[in-house]
Formats: structure tokens, sequence, C-alpha cells
């Protein structure tokens, strides 16, 4: 996980390893200040001495000006790393999600990968800016202070290594144990948030079934769950402070009696023994500080191995060694395809299926909820492989080809249409880089969507909100569809993408096809038998199966499946949305 | 506009403490007040508990330093030659201020423990408050908030809270205590000094101030182009497959470079001042130090003030001792800015007003007595009666629920300004289906909206059972209405509670009865636990149809005597939904029932089929007589018949 990450800091490197140096440089300053400002009483104003103050005094303004300078270095090459840092954690991410298969895609799910890109990266980065900055600072600034206890009396420095050894033992448990509840804790959290924000998003729900009282209930019970086990796990915490202090003070009190002892002695002098009390403060402190960041880290890791499972992962489909970049025409083969989601378990969604589809055909696909129909189109542009069998395109295995070539040629409506953030123009462009106004105007009359695009205020350069919010549903449908025939593509594939559109002008685009693109494939998903019957053939799905494949007449004569779905719709199934 | 009702984006919760920009707030000092008020209310005595251990932990840290800075001189050093030293005053000097210490870590620990229970209890009490005002609001409060911005009250807004409560006040209170009493030591020692001291604070505030402002004008900055990355990546992710099926890879991946370069500079420059703020604040107590130092040297020696080297020892230990807790005191000023702003949002919640309910007319339990009158029961008979009390001349009276709905001369907008619908008259029998055609926008969800109250009507009446719903205890009236909503929501849990959020004590076998009249038991069965699966996520690993089809056996199990539909088939097949329509008509009978459907076999056998166009009835009748009449449904239908 480790090199994964830091394979990700790159030009960042210099930066991330300036930014220590800078912070030691600043705790040596932060060393050498109380020992000038000590200079200043002891020597200079105790001994009236004017000349010594000045000396000192400037000594201190130069040190303070370095301390100064190095801070502020650490400071801004800190800043500089961690968001370098950051952003080719970004960024990395972004390039490696765009080559995920839609497999790799179903895995994360989209809020999946939108946190990852977001939240966790910004815990990386302060995460990362806390270790560059702290943790090199704070044992650095612990070992000097305690070489220097050792320097001046090795007696009495023994005091502080044990202090230290049980310090650290007596943090360890507490933060080992306090990670524990934490972790505990945090998921609590998040599954009140989203009661919350189910809460918010199902109001309608709430307020029609009169559930306030129980949804308050529900919330309360909730939320003082996590109320004890937060307070439970900061109770761990809270030894923190109070377990600190009295080991400065133990500390203290031990090495003022020793040391009173060694100083009548004549083994130590008053001012060594001033400095070893200055000491005990800085060693704890500094130990403390690395309890803190520890428990940070341990926090962080989290995100961290949330991000590293999209940086390693692989996508499943791969291009070949030497890919074939043509596709011949628009006929598709499906020899014996068996098809599941995760291999290897459970059953198949798609089983045995043969097909032999003509270039330049019209097919219509039908089958009930969940009977594999968006499965089998998925598998022609190779959005996902198959599981056994093999699937022609062109007269090639689909495995063949240059991915981006078929896909090119293979042109699909998805179920879940998306528009993106841009004018008319620019979705349009999207299925053709280079398209002139005139032909994004010719595939929009094909798709019926020129007549509406005309009347809106600023017609083509209208801005398409994100998530296509200002158009409805039937026309953000058509418009996915003008956008996929920019293509021009051998095969059209159309998964339910007329649901939203109305009978009459669902079959003025059926129309419009059989007329203007006769050479392609065409490859029709519906609830409507309206919209598949006048198809050259008719595929009927079930189960995974396919249950009939011919002619309208062939299957009302003999497709049991079919005949029940026309009949349950005939004498019209019109819609009366738009 | 409740038809086009789109799902949010919800933005979800920005990076934590990331809010850098110092936003306007009007009257912080009663926010202040109001916010304490909150944590005071409940927490008085482990208040005064608090301040006394702060005060105490102070004490007994001034004792330490005192006995520290005496080690030498009071102690040590007339011991220094003596050959029989006596230890005596020294050991007990230490057992003195070993006391104290114990007192102090006494006190740190009671404070940190208490500081915990007064923090998260405030946090849950807080979250319960927010959260039970939340669900008195209107539909409209949400219809006009972001989902996202509600739900960062819940998670940023009160998390800068916690913090304020539980670490800036202590510190607030812990540093104040100690400059006052520094303050008060260095005047008492020497006034020209403190003067210059006090200068340097006022640099050091300055240089906080100049910074912090550079540094929130970025840290703004940052916040801008961390939206717009999360836009971007929003978007793309929702839109990953259409990427993919466009081979749109390097066009999606340099507009996210831009952003993201874009992000790492403000994020940097952000990030660069917050972290210089720090150093240049100890520098420069660093500096006023030395002047100090040097100033009082010259004083001293020249003998002006009457200033002695003794004193200024002791006034330069002092001096170090102040930057510090201003220093403190000057960062804790920015995130109790931010928990204010925080506060700020948390409290409009609260002040919003709640729905208003002026009914009076309430449900109950019924029993017909043996003159056939109705009576009240206090037990379920499964005959519901409408008790209206009527204040002219004091009498109760019942009235057996039914189910008639009645739309009297309807207009209703969501503003004042623009009506949606206008002049809607209907009529609903018991035992009839009404069914609203029309396009979208027409007004047909919004009419359904109307019948339960999520909105008010402006003008006309609309009556159940002959009673005016403004009349209805709002709860009450929703508790006679069973809704299938467009957009099906499902909550976290079992599929078993989640049928049940219909009927609270429905039992198992209930439970299961309407799953099957919804055809929904089918596919329960089939998941990996049955009824006891647990779904997460709003439902995410069912399909769309199977969502719709718990949330009708969710509307089945509440038995009400009015139904509403709003699209509630629209994705499931068309065989299935035979299957589901024939529960549904068993379920309905002798009951009212409305639908909204975009599928004529969904509508077609409806007793009264009312065509919508931009908010006006403009036809109404049996599908025969809609036939006939060769209107707008027939244009419809018939435009189907063309294709065919």
């Amino acid at each position: 996980m480790l090199k994964t990450l830091g394979a990700q800091i790159k030009e960042f490197k210099a930066a991330s390893a300036v930014t220590p140096v800078f912070m030691i440089a600043e705790v040596v300053m932060e060393m050498i200040i109380p020992l000038l400002m000590a200079s200043i009483i002891d020597d200079g104003v105790n001994k009236g001495d004017m000349k010594h103050i000045y000396l000192v005094g400037a000594l201190m303004i130069l040190a303070a000006i370095l301390s100064l300078s190095f801070g502020i270095g650490g400071g801004v090459f800190g800043a500089k790393a961690s968001t370098g840092f950051a952003r080719n954690l970004r960024k990395s991410m972004y390039e490696n999600i765009q080559t995920f298969s839609f497999a790799n895609i179903d895995k994360f799910s989209t809020s999946g990968l939108v946190t990852r890109l977001t939240t966790d990266v910004t815990n990386m980065q302060n995460a990362y800016q806390m270790i560059l900055r702290m943790a090199m600072r704070a044992p650095f600034s612990l070992i000097i202070a305690m070489c220097m206890s050792f320097y001046i009396s090795p007696r009495l420095a023994s005091i502080y290594l044990i202090a230290v050894v049980i310090l650290a033992c007596i943090l360890g448990v507490i933060v080992t144990n306090a990670t524990k509840h934490f972790t505990q804790a945090f998921p609590k959290y998040d599954d009140l948030n989203e009661s919350v924000q189910e809460n918010v998003s199902a109001i309608r729900v709430v307020k029609a079934y009169v559930r306030e009282d129980h949804e308050n209930k529900k919330f309360k019970r909730a939320s003082e769950n996590l109320y004890k086990i937060f307070c439970k796990a900061e109770g761990i915490v809270a030894w923190n402070a109070p377990v600190m202090n009295f080991t400065v003070y133990t500390c203290i009190i031990l090495i003022s009696w020793i040391g009173a002892h060694l100083v009548v002695q004549n083994e130590l002098t008053t001012g060594q023994l001033m400095s070893l009390l200055t000491y005990c403060m800085n060693i704890l402190m500094n130990l403390m500080m690395l309890s803190m960041i520890f428990v940070m880290i341990t926090m962080s890791s989290a995100s961290a191995k949330r991000i590293c499972e999209v940086l390693t992962e692989k996508p499943d489909l791969a291009d070949p060694a030497d890919p074939v970049h043509e596709v011949r025409d628009g006929s598709i083969r499906f020899e014996n395809v068996s098809f599941s989601y995760k291999k290897g378990a459970g059953d198949p969604v798609l089983k045995n299926i043969d097909l032999d589809i003509r270039s330049g055909e019209t097919i219509g696909i039908i089958g009930g909820t969940g009977s594999a129909k968006s499965s089998l189109v998925n598998l022609v542009s190779r959005l996902y492989d198959v599981t056994e069998g093999r699937l022609l395109v062109g007269g090639v295995d689909v495995r063949d080809y240059d991915m981006e070539a078929l896909r090119n040629q293979v042109a699909v409506v998805l179920q879940n249409n998306v528009l993106f953030s841009g004018t008319i123009l620019e979705n349009l462009r999207w299925g053709d880089k280079e398209a002139t106004e005139e032909a994004c105007r010719h595939a929009c009359e094909l798709a019926c969507a020129d007549e509406f695009i005309q009347r809106m205020p600023e017609g083509y350069n209208t801005f398409i909100e994100q998530g296509g919010t200002n158009v409805s549903g039937g026309q953000k449908q058509r418009l996915c569809i003008a956008r996929a025939l920019l293509k021009k593509p051998r095969i059209l594939i159309l998964d339910d993408s007329t649901s939203a559109v109305d009978t009459a002008t669902d079959a003025k685009i059926r129309k419009a096809f059989a007329e203007e693109i006769p050479g392609t494939t065409k490859l029709i998903i519906a609830q409507r038998v309206s919209s598949v019957e006048h198809a050259d053939r008719i595929i009927v799905m079930n189960e995974g199966q396919v249950d009939g494949f011919g002619t309208h007449e062939e299957l009302l004569a003999n497709n049991e499946i079919y005949r029940d779905v026309y009949e349950s719709q005939t004498s019209g199934s019109g819609d009366f949305d738009e | 506009m409740a038809e086009e009702r789109k799902p949010k984006v919800n933005q979800g919760p920005g990076p934590r403490g990331m809010r850098g920009s110092r936003p306007k707030i009007e009257n912080p000092g009663r926010l202040l007040k109001r916010m304490l008020g909150y944590t005071f209310k409940d927490y008085a005595i482990q208040w005064v508990v608090v301040v006394i251990c702060i005060f105490t932990t102070v004490l007994c840290t001034l004792q330490g330093t005192l006995f520290i800075g005496t080690l030498i001189d009071d102690y040590i050093v007339p011991m220094l030659g003596n050959q029989n030293p006596d230890f005596s005053p020294l050991a007990w000097a230490i057992a003195r201020v070993a006391c104290f210490y114990g007192l102090g870590v006494a006190a740190s620990f009671t404070q940190s423990r208490l500081m915990i229970v007064i923090a998260q209890g405030t946090m849950k009490h807080l979250r319960d408050d927010l959260f039970e005002k939340m669900e008195t609001l209107p539909i409209k409060y949400f219809d006009t908030h972001a989902h996202g911005d509600i739900m960062s009250l819940y998670t940023n807004d009160i998390d800068t809270m916690r913090q304020m409560i539980s670490q800036s006040i202590p510190q607030f209170l812990n540093s104040g205590i100690t400059v006052v009493s520094t303050l008060v030591s260095m005047i008492v020692l020497d006034i020209p000094l403190t003067v210059i001291t006090l200068l340097m604070v006022a640099v050091m505030i300055l240089a906080a101030k100049k910074i912090g402002s550079q540094s929130s004008r970025f840290f703004l900055a940052q916040q801008k182009d961390l939206g717009k990355l999360n836009g971007c990546i929003e978007e793309t992710m929702t839109g990953q497959k259409v990427v993919k099926v466009f081979c749109h890879e390097e066009e999606s991946l340099a507009q996210f470079n831009e952003l993201n370069d874009q992000l790492c500079d403000s994020a940097y420059r952000a990030n660069k001042f917050a972290n210089i703020m720090g150093p240049v604040n100890a520098q420069l107590g660093n500096l006023s130090y030395v002047i100090c130092a040097v100033s009082g040297g010259i004083l001293a020696i020249t003998g002006v003030s009457g200033l002695t080297l003794g004193n200024l020892a002791s006034f330069l230990t002092l001096n170090k001792s102040f930057s510090m807790p201003i220093n403190q005191i000057s960062m804790q000023f920015n995130s109790i800015i931010m928990a204010l702003a925080g506060a700020d949002r948390i409290f409009k919640l609260m002040d919003e007003t709640p729905e208003v309910d002026d009914g009076y007319v309430e449900l109950v339990n019924a029993v017909r007595n043996d003159r056939g009158k109705l009576e009240e029961s206090t037990e379920r008979t499964g005959l519901w009666a409408w008790k209206h009390y009527h204040k002219a001349d004091d009498t109760t009276t019942y009235q057996e629920l039914r189910g008639d709905v009645v739309f009297d001369h309807v207009d209703f907008g969501y503003t004042d300004e623009k009506m949606i619908l206008h002049d809607i008259v209907l009529y609903a029998k018991p035992g009839q289906k009404i069914a609203f055609v029309g396009a979208t926008g027409a007004g047909k969800t919004t009419i359904t909206n109307l019948i339960n109250r999520f909105y008010d009507i402006q003008d006309g009446k609309i009556r159940y059972d002959g009673i005016n719903v403004n009349k209805i205890k709002k709860n009450d009236l929703r508790r006679s209405l069973g809704i299938v909503l467009q957009d099906t929501h499902l909550f976290t849990g079992t599929v078993m509670e989640n049928i049940r959020y219909g009927k609270l004590d429905a039992t198992n076998e209930e439970v299961v009865r309407a799953a099957m009249l919804a055809n929904a038991d089918g596919f329960i069965r089939r998941l990996p636990d049955g009824y006891n699966t647990m779904l997460r996520g709003d439902g995410a690993n069912l399909s769309q149809g199977q969502r719709q089809l718990l949330a009708i056996a969710r509307a089945a199990i509440a038995d009400p005597p009015v139904l509403i539909l709003d699209e509630a088939t629209s994705s499931i097949d068309t065989r299935t939904e035979k299957l589901v329509q024939r529960g549904m008509d068993a379920l309905m009978k002798g009951r009212t029932n409305f639908v909204i459907a975009h599928r004529l076999s969904t509508v077609k056998n409806s007793d009264c089929i009312i065509v919508l166009e931009q908010g006006r009835i403009i036809e109404r009748g049996t599908h025969d007589q809609l036939i006939e009449q060769k209107g707008k449904y027939y244009q419809l239908y018939t435009g189907n018949a063309m294709a065919q």
C-alpha cells in the first residue's frame, strides 16, 4: 500500500524531502532560542551587562529570522508537496478509472468512486502534510533533547528514559484502545448520517405514512448509541493529558530532589539543573505529539486503503496483441454464448445463446424485467466479455478487435441516459468530434429531436445542465439517440431508449431509421410491442434464454410469451406523457 | 414543478475543516449566546465544575513554574558549601508542590472527562432536536433547499460546533485566565515595558489578521475550485459508462486535469498561508522578548523608571508566557467564527415554521351501537370514523370514513404569483377509479399532493367525506390515504421492515400477504435472505421494478380507504403489471382509487379519466366516452393507432 501511494509523489519528491529538513532546522532554532533567552537574563540582565544584552539580543533576532525562514520554508514546501500529492492521487485514480471496463465500474459504484476521488483524497492530503511537517520533527526534537540530557547528566537523564518508556507504553495502550473504539464508532456515525439522508430524500414517504414519530424514535436510538460509543472512545483518549501531566510532574519532582543533592555534592551546576528541567517538558511533549500523529495515521489509513483499491484495480478487458481495426459489416453472430457477471458465481445470466443476425437487419428484443435483454446487447460492443462461447461482429470475434474501433462502429444508447453539462451541440459532438452543425441537425431530425431543439430559446446552443435536468426524459432520450447516430455506426443498439417518447414520435423515429440508415444493423430493446412489431425479426428473451426468434406474425402464432405480452397491450399501449 | 422534481445531486459533506472563509454573520453575539445557552441549559453544573477545573489547572501550573523559578535561589544555593546541608525546607517545598501537581492532574482529568460528556451530549441534543424539527417541516422546505445543504448541517456544522465547545471554549478560558493574570503581574512590575509588550501584541494580532485574510481569500478560491472539481467528478463518474461507450476517455481526462491543476494551485496557496501563520507569530513573540530585554536593560541601567534588574528578569519570563496564550486565542478566533457560521445555519433550520395544522377533526376507531349509530371505541375495530366537534352547539358527531373526495373549484400554485392548477373540479366516489393523464408538467402529481395536504391550496375547497380537509388533523388525514409515490424510496432495513412501514404492528403473515398482493413475494423469496434481506442505500441492490413492487406492498398493507398510485408501475413490465393490477383491483374494491400513469393499459378501465393540460382539466369521461369525443385523449390514443 505504501509503495502504491509513494509512487504518486512523483515531481513533488524534492518538496517532500525538503520539508522535514526545514522542520528539523526549525526545531534546532527552537532549542537555541531558549538558551539565548536564558543567557539574556542570567548573563545580561542579572549582571547588568548591556553589551551582552545587545549581543545576545542581536543573535536572538538572527535566530528568530532563521527560525522564521525555516518555518516558512517548511510551511510552503509542506503545502506544495501535500497539495501536489493530492493532485497526483486524483489524477492517477481518474486515469485508471478511464481504463475501467463496465465490470470494474460496477464493482466500485458511482458514489464509491466519487468519495474516493474527493473526501478520501482530502484526508490523505491532510495526513501527508502532517507526516511531512510533524512526523520527522517530533522524534528528532525528542532525540536531541534526550542526547543533551544525557550529555549533561546520564544519571538524571535515565529518569527521562524510564519515564519515556513507561509513558510510551501507556500511550500505546491508550491509542490502540481508542483506535479500536473509533474504528467502531465511525461506521456508526456514517450510518446515522445515512439515515438522515434517507429521511431528507424520502420525506414525502415519511409524511404520507405519518411516520414522523417512528423516525424520531429510530433516530434518537441511533443517536443515543453513537453518543455512548463516542463517549467511551473519547473517554479513553481523555487519559492522555492527565497521564502525561502526571509523568511530567513526577519527573520534575524527582529531578529537583535528586538534582538538588547532586548540586550540593558538586556533581552538577545549577545551570545544568535548569536546562534539564527545560528538556523534561520538551521530551514528553514530543512523545505526546507522536502519539497524536499515530492516531491520525491510523484514522486516515482507511482512506488510503480505499484509494489504493482504485489505483491497483486492473481493467478486466484488454486489447488483443494484434487487433483488427476494421469492422467489415454489421452482422452479429452469437455462438453458444453464456455469460455471468461474476465468473463462476451462481447461475449464468445468459445461457447458451445462438443467434445469427444479418447486416442491416432491424431486430426487436422483448422480454420481462430481469430477462437479460440488456446483458445480451452489452456483449456486442464488448462492454463485458462472454463467459463461454464466442460472439462475432462482422465475422470477427469481438475480442480480436481494437476496442475503440469496435465501439466506434457499434453505437449503444444505454438505458441510463446521461447528458453532460455543455451546449446541445457539444453533447451531440460526443458522437463525432468533427461533425458540422449541418450533420448534427440531420442526426437530430432523424431522432425527432430537431423540432424541440428549434423551439428552445437558443436552439442548438442551449446549455444542458449537469445531469440534463433542464430537458424532459423523452427529450433526453432523443438527444442520446441523435448523439449515437452521429457516429455513423454499422450497428446501432437502443436499450429501451424510447420508453419516455410518445408512441407517435417513436414510430416516426423508427421510420426514419428504416429509410435513412438501411445499411445499419439495429437492435431495439423495448417494453412496448408497438416499438418492435415492425422489426425484421424479434427476439423474445425469458430468464436468460432466447424463447423465440422470428417475425411478428410467426411469434404471434407460436410463441406464448409474445402472444401474452401482445394481448396485454393490444388496442393500444398509448403513452400520455411526452 | 412537483412532477419535474429531479433527485437533487448530493454534493456530499465537504471535507472537514476546509471552510476557511470567514462568512458574514449577523449578530454574532446573539448567536453565541444562543449556542452557549444550548449547552449551559443541560450541563450547567458540569460547566461550573469545568471552569473551576480550568482555574485550578492554571493555578497549579503557576505554582509549578514558581517553584522551579525559586528552586535554585531559595533552596539549593543556601545549601551550597554547607557541610551538613538541611534538605528539609526543600523536602517541604517539594511536598507542597507535589500536592499542587496532584490537584492539577486531578483537575485536568476531571475537566477532560466532563468536556467529553458536555460536548458529545450537546451534540446529541442538537442532533436530536434538529432531526425532530426537520420532521415537522413542510414539503416546501425540502423542495427549496438542496439536500446536500441539509445534510451538511448534520455533518460539518454540528462537528465544528462540537470542536468549538470541546476545544475552543476551554482553550479560550485557559488562555484568557493566563493572559489576564500575566498582564496584571506585568503592570505591577513595570508600566513602560508593559506598553511595549502590548504594542508587540498589537503587531502580532495585525499580522495574524493580515495573513488570515490572505489565507481566507485563498481558502475561498480553494472551496470554489474544489466545488468545481467535485461537480466534474460527480458528473463524469455518473456518466462513466457513456464515456466508455463513446470512447471519450481522453477528452474527459483533459477536462479533469485542468480543474485538478487549478485546485492544486489554489489549495497550495491556501495551505501555504495557513502554515506560515504559526512561525510568524512565534517569531514576533521572540522579537518582542528581545525588544523588551534591550529597552528594559537600558531603563534598568539608566535607572529612569525605577526598574530593577531582578524585576526585569521576572518581566521577561512573563513576556515569554504572555505571547503564547495570545497566539492560541488568535487561533481559536477562526474556529469560533466558523462554528458560529455553522450555528447560524443550524438555528435557521430550527427557526423555520413547522407545517401548520389547524385541523381538529380526528380519525377514531368506531363501533356501531344497537341503534346503528357510530360510537367511539378504544379498540381497533376496523371501522373508522371522523370525530367532528361542533363548537357552535358544543356537540360531537361521528361520521364513517368512506373515502369520498371532492375538489370544488381548486386553484393552486407553489407561489402566489404563478398558479399551477386552475379551477379543478372533480368528484371521486368510494369504489371508483379515477385516472389522470396528460403531458409532463400538466399538474397530475400536484393534484394528488393536495389531497394529503403536502401543499395548501390558494382557492376553492377540497372535501373528504364532506369535511373540508383543512379541518382534518393532518396526521389523521394522511393516515387515511395510501400513496405510492413517483420516486420510490426505501429505507435501510430488511424487506420485512420496509413493507411493515405501512402498518407498524403488522404481523409477518400480513406482510407476506401484502407482498403476494403486490406480486412481490416471488422475487423477495429469491433474494439471498428472503424477507430478512437487508436493503441499503435506498434499496440499491434491487431493480427499479422490484422497488416499485415493494412500495406497492407497503401501501397495500396500510389498507387505506383511498389509494393514490403515482406512476407506481412505470418500471414494471406489462405482464407483471397485469398481475399487480389484478391484486390491486381486488384490494381496492369499494374504495377510492386515484391513478396517474402514462401507459394506456393502466388507465383504460377507469371509471373516469381526467385529461389535464397546463393545469386545467380539458376532458373527462370514461375511455369510450373520450374516444367518442375525438379530443386530446383521442389524439393521443390514435397517435398510437396510427403507428400500428
